[in-house]
């Protein structure tokens, strides 16, 4: 049996820029995703609209760590190999893409009407309204509960340890397996989340209180 | 596409399924309904309680926000046994499932008990109501329908979430799939079938909630 030593201490730690490597690669293309589909879900078009109610529902209702599993097998039904990396990293964006979705569809239907209309007056169309006048008021109001949803998704990459990714929670397994010492291991690797997770947690509490001073007094 | 899809190996594991699905269900009530006196408890002592005492609770809420609930059922099955405390899966699955959901679940009834205003109950008070009429309509009613929305979809977060448990190989509906696809090897058909289980408790809960809000907790006159 190996003992818990510097080398293993390091060997956790080094796994940290996988946990972030996935979650920005998740936002990221969670981002893009949920850009379509809360532009579907706030739009006039019915079909749009009813699809991607569908597709947020289907992700709100099953759990991740499912989704995160399908995105490993459902390749493999075509023929296509993925390692588990790709799996979690197109899983996640696809989950990521439902949760912001619904958060940015929030932001923009807050906007007042009015808004809509004097740009409307103005002669301004919808791509124009939308990126000169609505998204930037709608921008204020997502950042957030889109860091919220943020902090989620860098706690949900640990998942991915599960379909075979090592990342830190997997890096951490391997460890324990090794060295036997699952309370520092474990406890070691909760307070490296809680180091990245907690100050986007406190800033997203910040902006949102602040947020709420300023429409309060408006 | 030349995959044969062999979803009837999957139905004829119906038992294994229906029975996981149950012990979801037990294991997502009985966390929800321990979690909640954790909560009550917690959002008391938290308002009330000495200045100690509400750090340690600020903490102990921030500490479980912010690291993975997968992490956390690691520490409890895998960590606690190194200070003496040895526990079932299953039992390890549940205390740190009331763990998780009690942090979360403190901020949601301090919510409510914070949408009761101390003038509304001198109002009651000065329309003749009676002390137990006070606390039934004007405290109890609208803290239930301020905190209703966010308590039911932290039940369903909770169900959904719950699946990680069968990393320790607790005895639910995910570990009921992974039992039955190491004996077929049918992984896609068997997480596909699971997956739409889950979606499908999800839909009934979604539907029950919505029909007990629209039969008990609807009172236009709120706010």
């Amino acid at each position: 049996m190996r003992s818990f030593g510097p080398n293993e201490v390091f060997y956790i730690l080094a796994a940290v820029r996988w946990t972030l490597l996935l979650s920005i690669v998740a936002f990221a293309g969670g981002s893009l995703g949920g850009v379509v589909v809360a532009l579907m879900r706030a739009g006039s078009i019915r079909a749009l609209r009813w699809i991607a109610f569908a597709y947020i529902k289907i992700f709100q209702g099953t759990p991740l760590l499912m989704q995160l599993v399908l995105a490993f097998f459902i390749p493999g039904i075509f023929g296509l190999d993925v390692d588990p990396w790709a799996a979690a990293a197109i899983g996640l964006s696809l989950h990521a893409s439902a949760f912001l979705g619904e958060i940015w569809r929030g932001a923009i239907e807050v906007v007042p009407r009015g808004q809509w209309e004097a740009s409307g007056a103005l002669g301004l169309r919808y791509w124009a309204q939308m990126r000169l006048v609505i998204a930037p008021q709608a921008i204020r109001i997502a950042i957030p509960p889109s860091v919220g949803f943020l902090v989620q998704l860098i706690k949900a990459t640990s998942l991915a340890s599960i379909i075979g990714f090592v990342e830190l929670t997997r890096a951490a397994q391997v460890i324990n397996n090794a060295t036997f010492q699952p309370f520092t291991i474990f406890g070691l690797v909760g307070l490296t989340y809680f180091i990245i997770c907690w100050p986007l947690s406190a800033y997203s509490r910040r902006m949102e209180r602040r947020l709420a001073e300023a429409s309060a007094r408006a | 596409m030349n995959y044969t899809f062999e979803f009837a190996q999957v139905f004829a594991a119906w038992d294994e399924l229906a029975y996981g699905a149950l012990r979801t269900l037990w294991l997502s009530a009985a966390s929800m309904a321990i979690g909640l006196v954790v909560a009550v408890l917690g959002a008391l002592a938290k308002n009330n309680g000495p200045r100690a005492l509400r750090i340690a609770i600020d903490a102990y809420i921030e500490l479980i926000r912010n690291t993975p609930f997968l992490v956390q059922i690691f520490i409890v099955f895998f960590g606690l046994p190194a200070i003496g405390i040895r526990l079932e899966a299953d039992q390890a699955a549940l205390l740190a499932m009331v763990i998780n959901v009690g942090a979360y679940g403190i901020e949601i009834i301090r919510a409510g008990i914070e949408s009761i205003h101390h003038g509304q109950i001198e109002a009651g008070r000065a329309l003749g109501l009676k002390p137990l009429q006070i606390f039934r309509l004007v405290v109890l009613k609208p803290a239930i329908q301020a905190i209703y929305p966010s308590l039911t979809s932290q039940f369903i977060l909770l169900m959904l979430n719950s699946s990680v448990c069968s990393a320790i190989a607790a005895a639910e509906l995910t570990a009921a799939a992974n039992d039955i696809q190491a004996r077929n090897f049918r992984s896609f058909e068997v997480y596909f079938v699971v997956t739409g289980i889950y979606f499908a408790m999800s839909l009934l809960f979604w539907g029950i909630f919505a029909v007990i809000e629209r039969a008990f907790l609807r009172q236009p006159a709120v706010r």
